[in-house]
């Protein structure tokens, strides 16, 4: 079937693809094209190629169980969905999650930011040439997912945070380790500043290229370093705080022009900003056990089940230290203690009559996590901007509605007015500077 | 300007259109008239309440319940730092809702995926295609009624069994 494009387009000019397979189309994206000699003239952006059912999934799914579907809407940032996500249920159940778990939740969420950001950027460098750039972003990108890995135990699916507070506690040396990581994205910062800062190259393709104004910004509901990049000073972290970004000192970079190149400095002041979150959150994160004591000293697993076949298990109970092991002893203050929305701890489930109820009464079908009958919207700032979900409940325990508010669908929206009048060859660094995750755009 | 303030001025000026004012954890809700949507965002939208931009916009199906859909709106205000919630129903068999692309350019992209999933049409939209969906799929996949597991690929599928 004739696309729009193609009933409209003038017979004399020349029409042409870009994508869904192209290597500057990050996941799969079609742009089509009508061309007068190289000056775009008219296009039209055709999605979908990824769309995966992602809300028609999760009306099956129960809220529990819809998490891991969340980690691959933006999978750049997976932790960002999840907390999303999270912190929707959390507004509608009314939970407090202890301190400590806010702490935790901030610093993966900033390494995640910053992860999106350097991705963007060595996509969108790589794409116009710079491949030293690349090479550089995505090595330091590297090493903060090292820290995702260690911590959450993966390094795109992570699923980590959950209802209540996040599943495990951050790995006993992560000081040491994340003082490495940012020094190394300081560096590579710093060095990618002066390889494309007052790089003629640079600058000609990105430099007054898809000027958006901070109307047109607003107007098609943009968010994150694009908006910012168009002056509009709206950060959902500064404007509606959560977690405990209000007690943190931060600053929301703005940009002049809007166009490319104001896109990517807005990025790259972000990255900074999000490294000096994540070392005040280090100071002032509240302490837990120190790491000799993460090895809990007690009865070997399999004794203490024995035991309990003939009478309670007083004793505290030996577990592995990986992620498997038990939340109660060995990690306080991470999970919430109400105990109708968290897993109970394994211990508990294999040991006791009373943890093996309620075990099954979180697992069990139309039981586990039931929210008040309403709706909600929530929003936390993703990579690219306001992840918001918008969730109905009608009660039972899956979700009767719901809907994500993708930050990049609204911006690759404004996609065909940015290209409009340029060169083929603007639509690279244009499409890069946008950072579009299909994942999350198609759903 | 606060959001209080700005629900009294709508239900001195719009009396007759909005029918329900209600807050759902925290969030201020307003249910409209279909008919009079145009003229309440376009207020919402000018100064002082500079509801400038246009979050989301989604539908909600209500299978069983008359009438079945729901159309909800999310709007912002950078400048006032409020969230407005806007809830319309459809009926079934009169599906048709004013289209907001005149006032916001996401609206483009949100109604055309508004149409694909649930087969709500907007008028005066510009170019009212599937978004996600291809040319020539049957149904409205968001719709309580569509099977989950249902599928109709657009190349037939080929069976190994099969001769």
């Amino acid at each position: 079937m004739p696309t729009r494009l193609q009933n409209e387009a003038n017979k004399e000019n020349l029409l042409i693809n870009m994508g869904p397979s192209h290597p500057a189309m990050h996941g799969t994206i079609r742009i089509m094209l009508e061309l007068d000699g190289e000056k775009i003239l008219n296009s039209e952006v055709e999605v979908g190629y990824l769309h995966r059912g992602f809300e028609k999934t999760c009306e099956h799914k129960t809220f529990f169980n819809l998490l891991p579907y969340t980690d691959r809407l933006n999978y750049v940032s997976p932790l960002i969905n999840n907390l999303g996500y999270v912190m929707t249920m959390e507004k509608m159940l009314g939970i407090e999650t202890p301190e400590r778990s806010q702490y935790i939740r901030v610093i993966l969420c900033e390494l995640s930011r910053v992860s999106d950001h350097l991705t963007a950027l060595a996509a969108m460098t790589m794409e116009c040439g710079a491949f030293t750039a690349f090479l550089y972003y995505i090595q330091a990108r590297e090493e903060l997912w090292n820290i995702i890995e260690e911590t959450t135990g993966a390094r795109m699916t992570t699923s980590y945070i959950r209802i209540g507070g996040v599943r495990a506690d951050l790995h006993p040396d992560i000081k040491t380790r994340l003082a490495k990581a940012t020094k190394i994205n300081r560096r590579v910062l710093k060095d990618n500043h002066g390889l494309l800062d007052k790089n003629r190259i640079w600058i000609d393709r990105t430099r007054d290229v898809a000027v958006v104004s901070s109307k047109m910004a607003v107007n098609y509901g943009f968010g994150g370093p694009c908006l910012r990049a168009s002056k509009v000073n709206y950060d959902v972290r500064k404007a509606q705080p959560y977690l405990v970004y209000d007690q943190l000192d931060f600053e929301v970079p703005l940009g002049d022009n809007g166009d490319n190149y104001d896109r990517y400095l807005v990025r790259m002041k972000e990255m900074e900003q999000s490294l000096r979150i994540i070392e005040q959150c280090l100071n002032k994160i509240p302490k837990s056990a120190g790491p000799e004591e993460l090895l809990i000293k007690g009865l070997e697993p399999e004794d203490a089940i024995k035991t309990s076949r003939s009478k309670r298990v007083e004793d505290t109970i030996k577990l592995s230290p990986n992620l498997e092991g038990s939340e109660k002893v060995k990690y306080p203050g991470i999970l919430t203690e109400d105990k109708k929305y968290i897993v109970p701890p394994k211990e508990d489930t294999y040991t006791s009559i009373e943890g093996l109820i309620n075990h099954f009464k979180f697992f069990m079908k139309d039981h586990g996590i039931r929210p008040p009958k309403g709706d909600v919207y929530f929003s936390v700032e993703g990579g690219s901007g306001e992840v918001g979900y918008y969730i109905v409940s009608d009660g039972t325990d899956k979700p009767f509605r719901l809907h994500l508010r993708g930050p990049c669908f609204h911006i690759v929206s404004a996609l065909e007015e940015m290209i409009k009048g340029h060169y083929v060859a603007d639509v690279i660094p244009t499409f890069g500077s946008l950072n579009m995750i299909g994942g999350e755009l198609d759903r | 300007m606060e959001i209080k303030k700005v629900i009294e001025e709508l239900k001195v000026k719009f009396k007759d259109d909005i029918t329900e004012f209600s807050k759902q954890f925290g969030d201020d809700v307003i249910r409209v008239k279909r008919e009079s949507l145009r003229d309440i965002v376009r207020f919402l939208k000018k100064t002082p309440h500079n509801f400038a931009m246009l979050l989301d916009l989604t539908c909600v199906d209500y299978m069983g319940e008359e009438p079945r859909f729901e159309m909800v709106y999310h709007l912002y205000s950078i400048s006032n730092k409020n969230r407005l919630r806007i809830k319309i129903r459809l009926d079934e068999n009169d599906l048709k809702i004013d289209s907001l692309t005149s006032l916001w350019g996401n609206a483009n992209w949100l109604e055309r995926e508004v149409f694909d999933m649930f087969g709500v049409h907007f008028n005066e939209h510009p170019d009212l295609r599937r978004l996600f969906m291809y040319d020539g799929f049957e149904g409205y996949p968001l719709r309580k009624d569509y099977p989950l597991r249902k599928r109709q690929p657009i190349i037939p599928m080929r069976y190994e069994d099969a001769d």
